[in-house]
This record gives C-alpha cells, structure tokens and sequence, in this order.
C-alpha cells in the first residue's frame, strides 16, 4: 500500500524536487518541537529576556565617544545613499532620530521616578515623581536640562523665544558644540547640511510624545569662538499654540 | 446571578468555615486592564479577577459570556475624560477618571509620557443586596482574628473602589506595568503603536495584578 507515495518520491527526486519527502517530513517534526519549546519567543541561553534586566543598570555608564563617532558616521553614509540632496538627507537623519525620542522620554521618566530623585523636575520638588509637561516652557525646560544631560551629559547652551511678534510659535535651543559633529567635516558644497539633523529628530520626538505637534530643523550658526555652533528651531503647530492659550487662561502650569 | 453563587462556592472552598461568617464573595473585583496606543489602537488587553485575601484571582464580571465586548465598551468610551484630565493634571497616574453607573465600572488610568494609556476597569462582584464595605467589615472586626485583618485590608480595596487604598494599590500595578511597559519600548524590534505580544510582559502584567490588586 505504501509503494506508490515513495514511488511518487522517488519521482519527485529524480525529475529534481527540492525538497525529499522524507527530509520535509523531519524539518516539520523538528519545528513543530522548537515552537512547542517557545511560542514565538527566543530565550537567550542565560534565561534571561529583556523584562529580567533593570532599566537603571546603566544609568551611569559611560558610552564609548569612538564608536559613536563611527556608528554616527556610518549612519550619515547610509542615509547619503538614497537622498537627491541637503534637504532629503537632513529629512532622513531626522526620522531617523524620531523614534529614538519617543523612547527616551519614557526612559527619562521611568529613570526620575524610580530614583525620585531631582534629577528631572527642573522645579526640583523632589521626592514625588515628576509632571507631564503641559506647558511650551515646561517642555523646553525638559529637553534643554534633562534630556541633554541624558545624551550628552551637559545642559544645552541657551534656549531662547522669538523675539519676532510674527513667529511667537519659534523657540531656539543652541548647543555651542554638539557632540555629533565633532568628527564631521562636510565638503564645501554641502556647507548647509547639518548633521545634528538627527538631534533635531531626536527633539520632534520628543515634543511629539508629549503631545506637542512640532517640527524641529537644526542651522549652522558659527561664531568666533564656536565654529560648529548649532541651533535647533523648534515650530510648534497652531493647534499646540491654540491649547497653550487655554491653558494660560485656566492657569495651568 | 448565576456567576455570583459560583464564585461565592469557589472562594468558600478555598477559605473554609471562615467564610461562611463574611462572604468572601463580597470581596471579590473583577478587572479588565487594556493598554492603547496615543492613537487609540489598542496595544494589550488582560483581564483577570482578585488575587488576595483567598481569590482565585479569575475575572467574573456582570455581563453575560457572550456581551464581554462591554468591558471594552466602557473602557473606550471613558477616553474623551481621559484626553480632558490629561492636560488639567500633569501627573501620570490620573487616579479614578470615569463610572459607569449601570455596571457599577470605575475606570482608572494612567498615562505614559509619550502618550500610550493604561486604563484599569474594575467592577465589583454583582451584591445580592445592599451590603457593602460597612457590613463586610463590621463582620471581620466580629472575628478579632489574624486572618480576618488581611482579609479586612484587601476587602476595603475592593468594597471601595474610591477609596485611597484602593487609589494606591492601583497605583503600584500601574507602576509595575509601566516599568515593563519602558522595557518592551525599548526594545529595537519594538515600534510605538504596535501590539504587545511577549508572553513575558502578560506574565509580567499578571504577576503585577496578583501581587497589587
């Protein structure tokens, strides 16, 4: 009775099936065990998945400055590839930087709210877990401090207001030199680009998280004593201005 | 009704001649915890009863097993006082937002930073009368015993939705979820607004439930 399947086989073998049935047979039983072991989950050798490890483990190590510098810079190459120019490319190093704000900011909460400590809260009222930022100045006050000391382990240089009555939705924060320049040269026809595109994504994703619709550009503005001076332009959407004012007449702070 | 008389056989099993005194029944809330996304997507959703003072820590709430859709009913439709608390309170944890008196639902919640929300629906079982927390604990201080005090201290988290023992129990689950909740975000095959499919974070949420709620 079993003669004409392992004919039909043989056949199949011959006339150059890929695959002998016996052989699919066992790569089925093989994987029907490995899922019966873990449903769609692989668990390292150690045990121990990413729930088993402590948020904080490294929250005061140090990363190394050389692979970032090569990382980032692979990163850049990467993104030249596939772009027609300046904008494009400055586009991409943003989006590129957005979801990594939406995490931070997570992290950056769950760090001051295990260590209650005033880490976060610009207002420093320490012991209980730091506010949501509800407010523009909040916000900004959030990445300016915070949120640069996380990245770069320093405050941001300076954070500034339009003083155009026509944009009052602009706000500036200037890093007199961002880390992720420092090893970049850009040739001399791409003088515009700035690579701290990627901070500025880093910036939208934050804003965005908190509610805050925003769109973040960075611009080379050197000086004398700071050749890569940086100033990241934060616009905020009407709706965010239009919520701002509501809030300011309920006096929320 | 039906549901009420197999819980209090259960949990009186499990508690013994004890219970008979102060039906332990009573004391029992049933939870439905759902994550979603600032969009609205839902990202987890778990359901689970109390765990305890001697529950079985099964969900079994008012509705039929067939209308278990108004769990998800009432949760979504408490979001437009969410989106209204949100800006008002800057906390994260916003306490208990909503009822639904029909159902005699609380809803608690808690928001996330990056704008994912946790909402924590919890019902008490379904009374055959008018008792509640007053008599449940009028009977436990009858029995003066060890065993009756724990039961007191879990029996004013769920007789008492509003109470704030109840407010910071569920604060530490919402505390513990959102600590896994940053682990899963974290992850670099994780983007914001997908599901939450690792069974490590459902048992991670679930042992967060037993141990708080």
């Amino acid at each position: 009775m079993a003669a004409p399947p392992r004919h039909a086989t043989m056949q199949s073998i011959s006339n150059g099936g890929i695959v002998p049935g016996t052989d699919r047979q066992q790569t089925q039983q093989t994987q029907a065990q490995l899922s019966q072991q873990s449903p769609g989950l692989r668990v390292p050798s150690n045990r121990k998945t990413i729930y088993d490890r402590h948020l904080n483990r490294s929250r005061n190590t140090e990363l190394s400055r050389a692979s970032f510098a090569f990382l980032f810079g692979e990163m850049v190459t990467y993104a030249q590839r596939r772009v027609t120019g300046i904008q494009d490319l400055e586009k991409r190093l943003n989006e590129q930087g957005y979801p990594l704000g939406l995490r931070l900011l997570d992290l950056l909460f769950y760090r001051s709210t295990s260590t209650s400590s005033s880490a976060l809260s610009s207002s420093s009222t320490s012991s209980s877990p730091p506010n949501r930022p509800l407010r523009i100045i909040t916000l900004l006050h959030l990445i300016h401090g915070p949120l640069w000391r996380l990245l770069f382990g320093r405050a941001a240089d300076a954070l500034e207001h339009s003083v155009s009555p026509d944009t009052p939705n602009e706000y500036m924060i200037t890093d007199n030199d961002p880390m992720v320049n420092t090893y970049i040269s850009a040739p001399r026809d791409m003088s515009m680009l700035n690579c701290a595109a990627y901070v500025a994504g880093i910036i939208e994703g934050v804003c965005d998280g908190c509610g805050f619709e925003t769109k973040v550009s960075a611009h080379n503005q050197p000086t004398e004593l700071w050749p890569s001076r940086t100033v990241f332009l934060v616009r905020f959407g009407d709706p965010v201005m239009e919520r701002e004012k509501v809030l300011e007449r309920a006096g929320v702070k | 009704m039906a549901a009420a008389s197999k819980a209090a056989i259960s949990s009186s099993a499990v508690l013994g001649s004890i219970s008979t005194l102060n039906n332990p029944s009573l004391l029992k809330m049933s939870y439905y915890f759902t994550i979603l996304s600032p969009t609205d997507t839902p990202l987890f959703n778990i359901a689970f009863g109390t765990s305890k003072g001697g529950g079985d820590g099964i969900a079994r709430f008012r509705f039929p097993e067939t209308a278990q859709y108004m769990n998800q009913f009432i949760i979504h439709s408490s979001l437009d006082i969410l989106e209204e608390a949100q800006w008002t309170n800057g906390g994260m944890y916003l306490k208990h937002i909503d009822t639904y008196p029909p159902a005699a639902a609380y809803i608690s919640a808690f928001l996330t930073p990056s704008g994912a929300r946790f909402l924590l629906l919890h019902q008490p079982p379904n009374l055959p009368s008018s008792t509640s927390s007053s008599s449940g604990l009028g009977s436990s201080s009858l029995l003066g015993t060890a065993g009756s005090t724990t039961r007191a201290s879990s029996s004013s988290i769920a007789a008492n939705p509003t109470s704030p023992q109840t407010e910071e129990a569920v604060r530490q689950f919402m505390n513990e979820v959102y600590e896994n909740y940053v682990k899963t975000a974290m992850s670099p095959f994780y983007k914001q607004g997908m599901e939450i499919k690792s069974p490590v974070f459902r048992t991670r949420v679930t042992a967060a439930g037993k141990k708080w709620l």
